[in-house]
């Protein structure tokens, strides 16, 4: 929206100064930052199971991070994710009352995600509507639904292999939802920076006409990060639920709002073009241990919601503060 | 002019809330009694008010997605200055309401402006921010009707002619905001700065002060239905509002408001958050669980949205737009 001057350097910045000077550097020395002084603010922190459980604060988010991430580096977003989760979880909670097992909950589960994803990438890119109102919408859409099969009840119910999901340990303290977040994490830093697509969703979201005329379908890259975006919501959706073990229609309320901070916390421009995954995955560990800190020091919730929306506009603001004092 | 008239958003919107009123009435003839009539737009006040707000914000490409924690915030303010200054008369709770509103406005404003951070951002972190002060300043305890004054929690029910004054404020706001937004040339920068903010800036146009301009007003609004909101449900809590700028937006959307900037009236605004209001009202009088409300403005956004983006199609918007990003 703003005009910026870009001036081209005469020199570039060699390889090793680009990358100890680079957001995913600093990002990784605040994640060390915070995690020193949450273990000499409270003598539980460095506990293995405590770690682990800390966790949990972020797999499930984290993982439709990378997803959105991508869209967001596309030039798109998706804030019915968050809804999507509730969506899907309140399918599994039907489909546990009339005695579906655990394979046909999971298959539910990403099936009701994907559908989701579908439904906003039709609208977003055969519609040619914009994602922001099309995803608020399918936003109250999406959840509006669920309270009109659940009201004020919850599910319960849900079979003990599937609270395997949410509650297992592969190993020791290593939890499921944290090696799946582990998988997932490798499959999206590969997608993103070591495949023809990931270098397409770059392109769109710098140029989306310029990469129209390389022969990328735009709109076909686009659909693909919406049922990607919505898959992840499904996976997240599972976790959750068998994490719970019981749905109510306000299951996962505003962490569409954490999942974008996540995303932009991680070095992805909000308008589209740049970004990493790596930035992304220590971002999650950053707010995982900032949440976790804080509920040690028994801080309420909701103070830590000003940590992260101050975090949101903090990591933004900071960079311009910076360059506009350099500038005088 | 005629038949531009008859196929215009507002024309349409007022086709489609006469049938929607038609379909109430043909079942439930009480509902359109004049009395119910007054007491469905009195409800529907707040949301009118932060509609206009949100629509100057949305004409000027950007969004305020913290308007509801804004009204929260200030309430909760108002209401706790209420409670230790029970005899401060209601000029100045209405003064500090609208300066707070205005006040966290111009911080959404500052930071899209001076910093050029995107608004969407900006106004998700201000959000949970409001929210988690609200919770500080009041240890997330409720304040309760028998806590507050009975002149602060009579003012806006204080009937006139049958309406009461939430309802006259928002008629006042309707009629400011239009003559603002098409007489002044305030107005006509809000336009112009989303409409094509290259060719704004060479017309001598600010458009980042603009932008600021608009959070400033929204704030504004905020703040006032904040005041008016916890006088009317004689409550003060962390959450009160939550969710309502998904409302705020959708009555934008519904209204014709294009969210690329440039296009939108107040008229709009008004008749897109009537229509959410008479949908909210109805459900429970056509006996339909609450419930479904939240699906359905979803929907009504989603439809919406679509039908505005065909309008805008067949002027040829298209065009504009791609040598905008190309430039």
């Amino acid at each position: 929206m703003s005009t910026t001057e870009r001036i081209i350097p005469d020199r570039l910045r060699s390889p090793l100064e680009q990358r100890l000077k680079s957001w995913e550097t600093l990002l990784l020395l605040v994640a060390i930052g915070i995690f020193i002084a949450n273990s000499l603010a409270s003598p539980y922190f460095l506990n293995a199971w405590n770690l682990s459980d800390a966790t949990f604060n972020f797999t499930e988010k984290a993982m439709i991070a990378f997803a959105m991430a991508l869209l967001i580096i596309s030039g798109e977003i998706d804030l019915s994710v968050a809804s999507t989760i509730a969506l899907a979880s309140t399918a599994m909670g039907a489909a546990v009352q009339m005695g579906v097992g655990t394979p046909g909950l999971v298959m539910i589960g990403l099936g009701v995600g994907l559908l989701c994803g579908a439904f906003n990438g039709v609208l977003v890119t055969r519609l040619g509507l914009p994602s922001i109102v099309v995803t608020i919408g399918t936003m109250s859409l999406f959840r509006g639904i669920s309270y009109i099969v659940l009201g004020d009840q919850a599910f319960r119910g849900y079979p003990a292999s599937f609270s395997w999901f949410g509650q297992g340990y592969v190993w020791w303290v290593i939890s499921f939802e944290f090696v799946l977040f582990a998988i997932i994490a490798v499959i999206y830093a590969v997608l993103l920076h070591r495949t023809n697509f990931g270098r397409a969703v770059y392109a769109i979201g710098n140029n989306a006409t310029g990469a129209m005329f390389s022969g990328i379908r735009v709109q076909r890259v686009k659909f693909i990060l919406f049922l990607l975006t919505g898959l992840m919501s499904g996976v997240a959706a599972i976790c959750l639920t068998a994490r719970l073990g019981s749905t109510r229609p306000s299951i996962a309320t505003g962490w569409e709002l954490e999942i974008v901070t996540m995303v932009v916390l991680g070095g992805v421009s909000i308008l589209g073009g740049s970004g990493t995954i790596v930035g992304v995955v220590i971002a999650a560990f950053v707010m995982g241990l900032v949440t976790f800190g804080l509920g040690l020091l028994n801080v309420p919730g909701i103070v830590m919601s000003i940590v992260i929306g101050a975090l949101l506009i903090g990591v933004i603001a900071l960079p311009r503060l910076w360059s506009m004092w350099r500038a005088r | 002019m005629l038949k531009r008239l008859i196929t215009s958003r507002e024309a349409l919107l007022v086709g489609a809330i006469v049938l929607l009123l038609a379909l109430i009435s043909s079942r439930f003839p009480g509902f359109i009694t004049p009395p119910n009539l007054a007491n469905v737009f009195n409800d529907t006040s707040p949301l009118i008010l932060l509609a206009i707000g949100q629509m100057i914000v949305i004409l000027t490409k950007c969004i305020d997605l913290s308007v509801a924690a804004n009204l929260a915030l200030t309430g909760m303010v108002v209401s706790m200055v209420n409670v230790a200054a029970p005899g401060l008369p209601i000029i100045v709770i209405l003064v500090v309401a609208i300066g707070l509103g205005t006040l966290l406005g111009m911080i959404n404003g500052v930071l899209v402006w001076k910093l050029a951070i995107p608004p969407i951002v900006v106004t998700l972190g201000t959000m949970t921010i409001f929210r988690g002060i609200i919770f500080v300043i009041s240890d997330g305890k409720w304040v309760n009707s028998h806590e507050m004054s009975p002149a602060f929690k009579a003012f806006p029910r204080t009937e006139l002619l049958g309406l009461p004054v939430l309802g006259w404020i928002a008629i006042l706001a309707v009629i400011v905001f239009t003559i603002v937004m098409t007489r002044t040339t305030l107005g006509r920068a809000f336009y112009a700065a989303g409409g094509n903010p290259h060719a704004a800036t060479y017309a001598g146009i600010n458009v980042g002060k603009t932008q600021f301009w608009a959070f400033t007003i929204s704030g504004a609004l905020a703040g006032l239905t904040g005041y008016l909101w916890v006088s009317r449900f004689a409550v003060s809590y962390v959450d009160i509002a939550g969710g309502f700028e998904l409302d705020v937006v959708a009555a934008c959307v519904i209204g014709g408001v294009s969210i690329m900037g440039g296009v939108g009236t107040v008229a709009g605004a008004l008749l897109g958050a009537l229509f959410l209001g008479i949908i909210k009202n109805a459900l429970p009088v056509v006996d339909i669980s609450p419930f479904w409300q939240l699906a359905i403005s979803g929907g009504a956004i989603i439809v919406a949205v679509a039908l505005n983006a065909q309008a805008n199609r067949e002027k040829g918007r298209i065009i504009l737009k791609r040598a905008e990003q190309a430039s």
